[in-house]
C-alpha cells in the first residue's frame, strides 16, 4: 500500500489508461450490487498482481532476507507511531475521547522513551495500539460503502474509503517532509515493511480462494465492516443473508458523535453500546 | 496492494486449531479453550509439525479439531440461497470437499506456527443461550494481536430447508446436547460467509454439479502438491 501524494510515475499513469481504456472496450457490466465495476476492478487487480509478482514483492523478500526480525519490528514501530496521532484524531471524531487520549499517550511515551517509535513502550505499559483511519470516521457517521473499488499500487478500497484514504494521505506527517529523497524513502520503506508483513498470508489465500479477486474482495468489505465496529460488529443474519445485501454500516451521524464527546465520562462502554445499533 | 487484508490470513491456521477429542464442553468457552490448548501443546513439541509436515498436521486437526465442527452447517452457510437446491447428495459431497480444502490450506499454516499465544475473553451468557460466540486473541511476538473469534451453537448438521420456495424455517431440525463451532472470524472476517460470493459464482456458470467440481479440482491441486492456481 503506498501512500505517496505526489510520486505517480507516467509510466503508471499510461498503464492506467490503458487498462481503463481495454476496460472501457470489452464493457463492464458487473452482476453484483457492491460491486458495480467488476470488469475494471478485476483488469486492475490483475495489474497490481504483475506488479506485485515483478517489483513489490521481490523487495519485500529482499527486505525480509536482509533485516532481521529486531530490526524490522523497530521499523513497523516507526511507522505506527508516526500514525498514532492521527489514529487519536480519528477516535476523537469518533466521538472516543478514552480512546483518543490513549492514543497520544502512546505518541509521547513512544517518541521520548521509546527512542523515536522504534520500540512499543506503550503497549507493554498498557495503552493499545487501535486502528483507525478517516474512512472508518466516516462509516461512524452512517456514510455507507459506496461501490467497490480497486485501485492501482493503492488497491481496495470502497468509495467511502478511498474519499477517507485522501484524507488520511493529507495528514499523513511524512507528506510533509521538505527533503524529498527522505520523503520517498520513507514512502518506499513503508511499502516494503507492509508487503513484508503479508508475505505468510499470501499462500494460504492462494490456496483457499476459487477466485482470488472475489475472496480478497469479500474478505476486505467484511475486515472493514469489523473494523467500524471497533471489532464487535454483529453478526449478520445467516438466512437474511442469503440474498446477498450489502453489508450493514453503523448509523451514528456527526451530531451523535459530538454530543456523545461531550456527555460521555470516562467510561468507554456506553460508547460501544450506542454505536453499535 | 490486493492482499492488504490477507494478513488475517495468516492466522487462519490458529483458527483451525481449537480441536478437542475428550475437551470438557460443559460451556462453549471451556471446550474452545480446551481443545486449542491440547492443540497448541502438541503443536509446540511435535517434530514433524515443527519440521513443516502437512501431513502430520491435518492428522492432528481430523483428531482433535474437526469432531468439534458442524461442517454441514458451515457449507450451508458457505454456499448460501444455493443450498436448497441442491440434492441431499449433492449436499454431502459439498460439506466433503469444502472440509477438505479447509483443513488442507489451513493445516499449512499450521505448520508455520511459531511462537503465538492465546488468550481469551470471559465469556457472557446465559444458561437459556443456543449459539454464542466465543472471543479470543492471538499474541504474536513483534506483532499486531489479531482477533479470532467462533461461533458455537447447540446444532448437529444444516438447518432444514423448507419443502417449497427453499426458506430456512427458523427451527433447528436437530438441536444437540454439545456444542459446535459453525463459523471462525478472523479479524472481522468470517472464513466461512467469505466463500458465499465465489460460490454462487460458481454456481450462476455451472450449477451445484459446477461447484462441487471447481472445489474437487482445487483439492486434486493442493494434494498434488501444485502451486495454487491465481
Amino acid at each position: 500500500m503506498i501512500r505517496s501524494k505526489k510520486s505517480s510515475s507516467n509510466g503508471l499513469k499510461r498503464s492506467t489508461l490503458a487498462i481503463a481504456a481495454a476496460v472501457a472496450l470489452s464493457g463492464c457490466a458487473g452482476s453484483n450490487p457492491k460491486d458495480p465495476l467488476e470488469g475494471f476492478n478485476r483488469a486492475v487487480f490483475s495489474f497490481n498482481e504483475g506488479l506485485d509478482k515483478v517489483a513489490i514483492k521481490p523487495a519485500a523478500q529482499a527486505y525480509e532476507a536482509a533485516v532481521p526480525l529486531p530490526g524490522r519490528t523497530g521499523i513497523a514501530n516507526f511507522f505506527g507511531n508516526i500514525g498514532d496521532l492521527w489514529i487519536g484524531v480519528n477516535n476523537l471524531l469518533q466521538g472516543k475521547p478514552v480512546e483518543a487520549a490513549g492514543d497520544l499517550g502512546r505518541v509521547l511515551i513512544n517518541s521520548t522513551v521509546g527512542i523515536a517509535g522504534l520500540f512499543d513502550v506503550a503497549t507493554e505499559m498498557g495503552l493499545e495500539k487501535h486502528e483507525e483511519d478517516f474512512g472508518q470516521t466516516l462509516g461512524r457517521w452512517g456514510v455507507g460503502g459506496g461501490p467497490y473499488f480497486v485501485w492501482p499500487i493503492i488497491g481496495p478500497r470502497t468509495a467511502r474509503d478511498s474519499l477517507g484514504f485522501g484524507v488520511d494521505a493529507v495528514a499523513d506527517p511524512v507528506g510533509y517532509l521538505g527533503n524529498v529523497p527522505a520523503r520517498n524513502s520513507l514512502y518506499g520503506t513503508r511499502l516494503v515493511d507492509t508487503r513484508a508483513s503479508l508475505l505468510p498470508a499470501e499462500k494460504a489465500i492462494n490456496e483457499a480462494s476459487l477466485d482470488k479477486y472475489a475472496y480478497i474482495r469479500d474478505a476486505y468489505l467484511q475486515r472493514r465492516r469489523s473494523l467500524i465496529y471497533d471489532g464487535n460488529a454483529p453478526r449478520l443474519d445467516d438466512d437474511a443473508a442469503l440474498d446477498g445485501g450489502l453489508p450493514t454500516v453503523v448509523q451514528m451521524n456527526p451530531v451523535a458523535a459530538v454530543s456523545q464527546l461531550v456527555l460521555t465520562r470516562v467510561n468507554q462502554a456506553p460508547v460501544r453500546e450506542a454505536s453499535d445499533r | 496492494m490486493n492482499a492488504l487484508f490477507s494478513k488475517c490470513m495468516a492466522v487462519l491456521a490458529l483458527a483451525v486449531i481449537p480441536a478437542f477429542a475428550a475437551a470438557d464442553d460443559s460451556t462453549p468457552d471451556a471446550l474452545v479453550k480446551t481443545v486449542t490448548n491440547d492443540v497448541l501443546q502438541i503443536v509446540r513439541t511435535d517434530k514433524d509439525i515443527q519440521s513443516g509436515s502437512t501431513k502430520r498436521a491435518i492428522e492432528l486437526i481430523e483428531q482433535k479439531v474437526l469432531p468439534h465442527f458442524n461442517f454441514m452447517r458451515m457449507t450451508q452457510l458457505a454456499v448460501g440461497r444455493d443450498w436448497c437446491g441442491a440434492t441431499p447428495d449433492q449436499q454431502k459431497a459439498l460439506a466433503a470437499e469444502f472440509r477438505t480444502l479447509l483443513v488442507r490450506t489451513y493445516s499449512n499454516a499450521l505448520t508455520s506456527y511459531k511462537d503465538q499465544s492465546v488468550d481469551f475473553k470471559p465469556l457472557k451468557m446465559q444458561s437459556s443461550d443456543t449459539d454464542v460466540l466465543v472471543r479470543s486473541e492471538i499474541k504474536q511476538p513483534g506483532g499486531k494481536p489479531v482477533q479470532l473469534d467462533y461461533n458455537l451453537a447447540r446444532l448437529e448438521g444444516a438447518k432444514p430447508c423448507a419443502s417449497a420456495g427453499g426458506a430456512v424455517p427458523a427451527a433447528n431440525a436437530a438441536p444437540v446436547a454439545g456444542w459446535k463451532v459453525y463459523d471462525v472470524i478472523v479479524a472481522g472476517v468470517s472464513l466461512v460467509t467469505n466463500y458465499r460470493e465465489q460460490f454462487s459464482q460458481e454456481v450462476r456458470a455451472g450449477g451445484i454439479d459446477g461447484l462441487i467440481k471447481s472445489l474437487q479440482k482445487r483439492n486434486a491441486e493442493l494434494a498434488a502438491g501444485k502451486p495454487a492456481a491465481k
